[in-house]
């Protein structure tokens, strides 16, 4: 598997696996995954709706557990690193809370882990000027456009420097034009904040555009099926979007999806026959 | 940046209007509770007229000498003046003494409002606190919940009636067994509508808190809490006019004579001769509701403007 830079290793799966339930009913979500991310890098994770992306960043974020295989989160359990609070996370939705300014939304986790009032300040302050949302400091979350509150829970989670920025479909809910916006900002913030970052996505232009490397996984069950390292300069722009390089890596991340599809559709076909004979029994 | 600024302006420039559309749409809803009072009114003497007790009035208005006299053509029971007496009779009920010589008796029946209040007050108070404290179990210990939620539900089936005494002897035959009977009444209401609201948030919220490795306190203090504050206040609404009807009931079981509980008693006995009285009682018992409700409703607006999403509508 390709690796690329040279940060110590902050997520090392071998082996994972994830089964939900037990006996016949049991569904194999994630097998065999092996992964290893360096500090610094951005990672997405790309695949098929059911190929288990979202329990992949939800394993390394200690949101549940693996059945099967060792995960390491900076040499500790994902649950020892959770503990000491090394996850920022970013969901879909921005999950904000409306009985809070955007400011004291920003400030959340850190009155959690009992930050000073003149820290968190400071820290709210310097953070909405990096999300751009100063003049909203004093607004509650429903007075912001969507992409505004998805801003707004990107900096509520670089607020305590995580270690790691777990982002799971951040910018799924938006347009395209809000979207293609976001990523550039999401690309200035990870390269002045140095963040290691895992993202859930399934737009390959996103995930070319923002990474360092692009996982491809395929369903049923989830596994890696190629691990692809995305070469364009560090130093992305909207230009960086037309270049050749760009769609030629665009091409190999969308065969790299197709070509597993052809196989996901006969385990597909063993789905369907599998609910008809769960229906006799 | 200049996307920001141009939505700040943006929304600065529709806040006037958004201040004046509240005022319009408070006037027109007192116009819409006017308007159903006087069709009730119209509704109530339109019955009379055409099915009630025959009337006449001989009076001198503002030097004019006023004589009318009306024999309604049909008879029915439900409308003679025994059982709907005429909106004007209940009105001058208020303002003729309650007994020869004394203060009229809507100023006795707002003296009585007054104590059943604070009985229903205290009682509220009691209850509601019980009833979030319930709900905050709950969400805390699936064990507690289970254990016993069904004798919460078991409390509000036994009719009021006959819990009522029991209380009244338990405790004693003055206003703390009434406040009793009221909380008996409010903690229900509360306990339901704090559990709707205490489980009320976005899963994913309660992740983020686990991410940020948050104590169950800070989970209940700065997510369950606050999520369930709107959902608090209908369990409150309903609690408030629950509490009023604990404490008449309370009131007459236990005795205590300075309430509406033993004046609705009171007018019951004499309702053949004056129906009137009990009619005037049953409009004060509505009004210390309302107030009770209305004091929720402001309270409501108070702690939660600016800090929560606006709903519209009045409960």
């Amino acid at each position: 598997m390709a690796e690329s830079g040279a940060g110590a290793p902050v997520v090392e799966a071998a082996g994972v696996g994830k089964v939900f339930g037990t006996g016949d009913g049991s569904v194999t979500a994630l097998d065999g995954i092996d992964l290893a991310i360096r500090a610094g890098e951005f990672v997405s994770l790309i695949g098929p709706s059911g190929c288990g992306k979202s329990t992949l960043l939800r394993l390394i974020g200690d949101l549940t557990s693996p059945t099967g295989g060792t995960l390491t989160v900076n040499g500790k359990t994902p649950s020892r690193a959770r503990l000491d609070r090394d996850y920022g996370m970013v969901f879909q939705a921005p999950v904000l809370m409306d009985w809070r300014t955007i400011a004291k939304n920003i400030e959340l986790p850190l009155e959690i882990m009992g930050y000073p009032a003149e820290d968190r300040r400071r820290r709210s302050a310097d953070l909405l000027r990096l999300v751009e949302l100063e003049a909203f400091a004093d607004r509650h979350p429903w007075e912001l456009s969507g992409g505004m509150q998805q801003r707004v829970a990107i900096a509520r989670a670089l607020s305590f420097d995580p270690k790691l920025l777990l982002m799971d479909e951040p910018f799924g809910a938006l347009d395209e034009m809000t979207r293609e916006r976001m990523n550039t900002e999401l690309m200035n913030i990870w390269r002045r904040t140095a963040t290691t970052i895992v993202f859930v996505t399934h737009s390959i232009p996103e995930a070319v555009f923002l990474s360092t490397r692009v996982v491809v996984m395929s369903a049923r069950p989830g596994r890696i099926s190629q691990v692809i390292d995305i070469d364009l300069p560090a130093d992305r722009s909207v230009e960086t979007r037309e270049s050749p390089r760009y769609f030629a890596l665009v091409t190999q991340v969308r065969e790299a999806l197709r070509q597993h599809e052809s196989g996901e559709e006969s385990s597909g076909l063993d789905g369907a026959a599998r609910i008809r004979a769960e229906g006799l029994a | 940046m200049t996307t920001a600024s141009g939505s700040v302006r943006a929304i600065a420039r529709t806040r006037p209007t958004d201040a004046a559309a509240p005022r319009r749409s408070r006037r027109r809803q007192v116009v819409g509770i006017a308007i159903v009072l006087v069709a009730l009114v119209l509704i109530w003497e339109g019955a009379k007229w055409l099915g009630g007790d025959p009337w006449r009035i001989h009076a001198q208005v503002a030097g004019v000498a006023l004589d009318y006299e009306h024999f309604p053509p049909l008879k029915w029971r439900i409308a003679d003046d025994l059982s709907l007496p005429h909106v004007w009779d209940i009105g001058r009920a208020f303002v003729d003494p309650a007994q020869r010589g004394g203060p009229p008796l809507g100023a006795v029946l707002a003296g009585q409002a007054v104590f059943t209040f604070g009985e229903a007050l205290a009682g509220f108070a009691i209850g509601g606190l019980l009833g979030l404290g319930l709900g905050v179990l709950f969400v805390n210990s699936r064990l507690a919940e289970r254990a016993l939620v069904p004798y919460v539900v078991a409390s509000q089936t036994v009719p009021i009636l006959a819990i009522a005494p029991i209380v009244v002897v338990a405790i004693k035959a003055d206003w703390v067994s009434v406040m009793a009977v009221a909380a008996y009444l409010t903690f229900f209401p509360v306990t339901i509508a704090s559990l709707r609201g205490l489980r009320a948030f976005d899963p994913r919220a309660l992740e983020l808190f686990r991410s940020y490795a948050g104590t169950r306190r800070q989970i209940l203090w700065q997510l369950r809490l606050p999520t369930s504050v709107p959902y608090l206040f209908s369990g409150l609404r309903v609690a408030a006019a629950a509490s009023i009807i604990g404490a008449i009931i309370g009131e007459q079981t236990a005795g205590v004579a300075a309430g509406l509980g033993s004046a609705i008693i009171n007018y019951n006995q004499y309702y053949v001769s004056a129906p009137e009285r009990l009619w005037a009682t049953i409009v004060m018992c509505t009004l210390v509701g309302f107030v009770f409700v209305g004091a929720i409703n402001v309270a409501e607006r108070v702690l939660t403007r600016g800090r929560y999403r606006p709903v519209p509508g009045m409960l």
